[in-house]
């Protein structure tokens, strides 16, 4: 059954455009939320009440971003029904039950005492205080390591089969799913970015209160804070970025040689491609730079293994799309109800490729009766496209590494208690805030576009997955989204903004900047 | 391990417990959504009922997400089915829960009397709108909705426009829903306020109270006159069932057939009626904790009575009568249903122990002298 093209495409687009939106806010309390515990425990330990005005201050912002966090995370909990009618029954047996552990385990937590953390203050001690703010990080991010763990089998479906009674994927081993290597190292990474964006933003509106030299006891304390807590991240981000690239080096093959635009099988160590211009019509890359050995270290961690190239991707899927017309003939015979053993037989062999039969559905109905030609048309179809996944993925890099100089930067003359005379690196931070999530933005993009033209990796392709619904519904729901998601986020960055710029004294306890110059203006008047 | 069959039914009640979850707490914010514009006449007065519900209602709105991922999870054909058949009123449901989060926690953030009372209308929209849909959502099933599946289990939908799910019963059921939540939401503002707040609060009880009790026992009457789906022939429900393996008909009351089966269950609705009639005299005697109680009954009984008129139907269809989800049909595997039950009997007991600890540590009327003495208030 193929419905219209625009309602898969615009399906797509909606669900990148929420997702994405969503991942702007769930860095911040992923990352702010320890930075409030750290904040915290010092004043618990210490008794000085800067820190309690850290907590509160820092947790002012946290709120603001929350807010626009449960907002847009509403929308991600209805819209797999909504509009991936087709992909909830087919592996809602299996993607539902991290979902639904997440709702219980970790997004009760976290919204049960978020709400004690802003209005606990005044009714639990300072210890309890402490436990709740911990309890919210921590149910902030289990959170993230159940959606990570949803996540990690759309890229590498392990744990699950096919059974043609119920037209779906089932659950074989629910440890399988769980301890799934690429959902292990999605969640640390994805934590720790969300880490780094949190101290980046700590670290870049402290550095400003210390260029207008405002409120410097209590910046300088959150840029220690931020600068330690980050400098930490930044080596988990940029390790386990190293082995997220092994585990899909291991697993999602193609999605490395599209990242790297490794065209041909070339002798191991494969050479890196540093840069260059991706021409997937020709498949080769023009103007490369390219240095030895390099992809081959990090994709195989050995000097003999090869990288499997595009082109030998193709042809060994080739294969596989021949094996899923088999698997589809099968199944339309078990169907039919002919459940005689030769079907039974010819079923079990091929449904392993069966979600490859199905990738020709976008060229013929039947399947079965596919030409060569048909079948080729399909195999190019599961490459991505290679130029967008090479660039973003080598300016997240880049980032990255400018991440790490900047956070080592502020540690190190931090410790040298050389920090204010270094006005060049305290406007590089503040002029740096945004990009932490420029960079985890493109890595989500890397991810779900690399994983196209797939929902679930080699199991079922997008096209199928979508809701058969009607083009007008969603112009509808997307408009809408546009619509209030854009105001919103203007007002959430108006009131951010605002209370940037008050700073700590929008805690009205009299010891800010604010205040005092208020003070002291009263008194010259 | 349970048998597939009691694990089946088991879930129609774990549903059914994630459902009435919600509406015991959620209820109570949405219901003083509802009221707030009208009950709040002054900023003070409106920050009053914001704050009797500020501290707790992410928490609470926690069961309906959680609901989500739960159907999800073990009945993936009615969150497939249900949530993108009825897309457009499930899109505006969430329009209007978006005002939430950022009307309560914004709000409070500038004085600018304009920007606070527009937020109250923006929460008032995020009560009213969520509550309204939800009843009328509840109604169309026992209309019918617009699905069918073909042999692949992919859903696909007739031609009724959205329009057509405001049809008369649906928006009987979704004023219904609309009175109970505001009748349960008032008693909780009338329980955790003091002075006119209260007194308004009262008189809002009163009246949704008595508008509850007596819309829904006319719901009833109208139910009767309806047809109601009747199974033919199905397969053993401790099988795996697939949705067009039945014959189903439609027969005249046949949402009532199963109070006729097992007449003891007539108490579901007596409750439904008996507990909001508890809330209105409670309220008039100003008992504060006897009115929740009864308001809480009263949520019970008519969510109960709905599911259980439909048993074992959750979500019937008008356009395939075969493909209506049962309970027994509509389902995740044997394996999966007995993982979620595990999962759901550590974690729901965990969440009832801490939420109760959160309520207690937060009891105590709010007043605007305690908002402003307060480190932290809406």
């Amino acid at each position: 059954m193929i419905f219209a093209e625009d309602v898969v495409a615009l399906s797509r687009l909606q669900f990148g455009a929420t997702a994405l939106f969503h991942f702007l806010f769930v860095p911040l309390t992923l990352g702010l939320s320890w930075i409030l515990v750290i904040c915290e425990s010092m004043y618990v330990m210490t008794g000085q009440q800067v820190y309690k005005d850290m907590t509160r201050f820092w947790g002012k912002l946290f709120g603001i971003n929350f807010a626009m966090g449960v907002t847009t995370g509403i929308t991600m909990e209805f819209q797999f029904g909504t509009n991936w009618a087709y992909y909830s029954h087919y592996v809602g047996d299996i993607f539902g039950v991290p979902l639904a552990i997440e709702g219980l385990m970790a997004f009760f937590l976290e919204s049960t005492f978020v709400g004690l953390f802003f209005f606990g203050w005044d009714r639990l001690s300072r210890v309890q205080h402490l436990g709740v703010t911990f309890l919210v990080a921590l149910g902030s991010n289990l959170s993230a390591l159940w959606i990570l763990i949803a996540n990690g089998w759309m890229q590498n479906p392990v744990g699950a089969e096919f059974n043609y009674e119920t037209m779906r994927m089932e659950l074989t081993s629910i440890a399988d799913v769980f301890f799934n290597p690429v959902a292990q190292v999605k969640f640390v990474h994805t934590v720790a970015a969300g880490y780094v964006a949190a101290s980046m933003f700590v670290l870049g509106v402290s550095s400003w209160y210390l260029l207008k030299a405002r409120d410097t006891g209590f910046a300088i304390r959150s840029f220690a804070v931020a600068a330690g807590f980050g400098l930490a991240s930044v080596l988990s981000v940029i390790i386990l970025g190293d082995e997220s690239g092994y585990t899909s080096g291991e697993v999602q093959k193609v999605k490395l040689a599209a990242i790297e635009a490794e065209w041909e099988t070339m002798p191991a160590p494969a050479t890196f491609t540093a840069i260059g211009i991706p021409n997937q019509k020709e498949e080769r890359t023009d103007y490369a730079i390219r240095i030895p050995y390099v992809l081959g270290l990090i994709a195989t961690r050995s000097v003999d293994k090869q990288v499997t190239g595009i082109k030998d991707l193709k042809v060994e899927y080739e294969g596989r799309i021949r094996s899923g017309m088999a698997a589809y003939d099968a199944l339309q015979k078990l169907l039919a109800g002919d459940k005689s053993d030769p079907v039974k037989q010819q079923f079990e062999a091929h449904k392993h490729d069966l979600g490859f039969g199905l990738l020709l559905k976008k060229y013929t109905d039947k399947v079965t009766d596919a030409t060569p030609e048909q079948i080729k048309l399909a195999a190019n179809d599961t490459i991505p496209q290679v130029l967008p996944l090479f660039f973003s993925f080598r300016i997240m890099v880049g980032l990255g590494f400018l991440f790490l100089f900047i956070f080592a930067a502020s540690f190190y003359f931090l410790a040298r208690r050389n920090l204010a005379p270094q006005r060049w690196l305290l406007k590089l931070i503040v002029f740096s805030i945004p990009l932490p999530w420029v960079a985890i933005e493109l890595g989500w993009f890397v991810a779900e576009y690399g994983r196209q033209p797939w929902t679930i990796s080699g199991v079922l392709p997008t096209m199928l997955s979508a809701s058969a619904l009607e083009p007008g519904q969603l112009h509808f729901s997307l408009l809408g989204l546009l619509a209030i998601y854009s105001s919103l986020f203007v007002i959430e960055m108006y009131l951010m903004l605002k209370y940037i710029k008050l700073g700590p004294s929008s805690l009205h306890t009299g010891q800010y900047h604010h205040e005092k110059t208020l003070k002291q203006g009263e008194q010259h008047a | 391990m349970l048998d597939y069959e009691t694990l089946k039914l088991i879930w129609w009640g774990l549903v059914g417990v994630l459902i009435i979850g919600f509406a015991l707490t959620g209820g109570w914010d949405l219901g003083a959504a509802i009221l707030l514009p009208f009950i709040g006449k002054t900023d003070d007065e409106r920050r009053v009922v914001i704050n009797t519900v500020g501290a707790t209602w992410e928490g609470n709105q926690t069961w309906l997400i959680t609901a989500g991922g739960a159907l999800f999870a073990a009945w993936p054909l009615v969150y497939a089915a249900a949530f993108s058949v009825l897309y457009v009123a499930l899109i505006l449901t969430l329009f209007a829960l978006f005002l939430r989060p950022v009307g309560f926690d914004y709000r409070s953030k500038l004085p600018d009397p304009r920007w606070r009372n527009s937020w109250d209308w923006g929460l008032f929209i995020g009560g009213l709108v969520p509550s309204l849909i939800f009843g009328v959502a509840f109604g169309n099933f026992f209309v019918g909705v617009d699905y069918r599946f073909d042999e692949t289990l992919r859903v696909t939908y007739g031609h009724a426009s959205f329009f057509s799910l405001l049809n008369p019963f649906a928006l009987f059921s979704g004023i219904v829903s609309v009175a109970m939540l505001t009748m349960h939401g008032g008693g909780w503002v009338f329980f955790k306020t003091e002075g006119v707040v209260r007194s308004r609060a009262r008189r809002a009880v009163q009246l949704a109270a008595l508008a509850t009790a007596v819309l829904f026992a006319l719901g009833g009457f109208w139910v009767a006159q309806r047809n109601g789906l009747h199974v033919t022939q199905m397969g053993s429900p401790n099988d795996i069932l697939r949705p067009l393996d039945k014959t189903v008909e439609w027969v005249a009351g046949g949402w009532l057939a199963n109070y006729g089966k097992y007449p003891l269950t007539w108490i579901l609705p007596g409750l439904g009626i008996g507990g909001a009639l508890i809330a209105l005299l409670a309220v008039s005697a100003n008992r504060a904790w006897l009115t929740l109680l009864g308001s809480s009954l009263s949520l019970i009984g008519i969510i109960l009575t709905a599911g259980w008129s439909l048993f074992p139907f959750v979500l019937p269809s008008s356009l395939d009568a075969r493909s209506s989800l049962m309970l027994w049909d509509a389902v995740s595997s044997h394996k999966t249903l007995g993982i979620m039950l595990g999962v759901v009997i550590v974690f729901v007991p965990l969440i009832g122990i801490y939420t109760t600890w959160v309520y207690r540590v937060l009891r105590g009327p709010v007043t605007v002298e305690r908002i402003n003495s307060e480190t932290h208030s809406y």
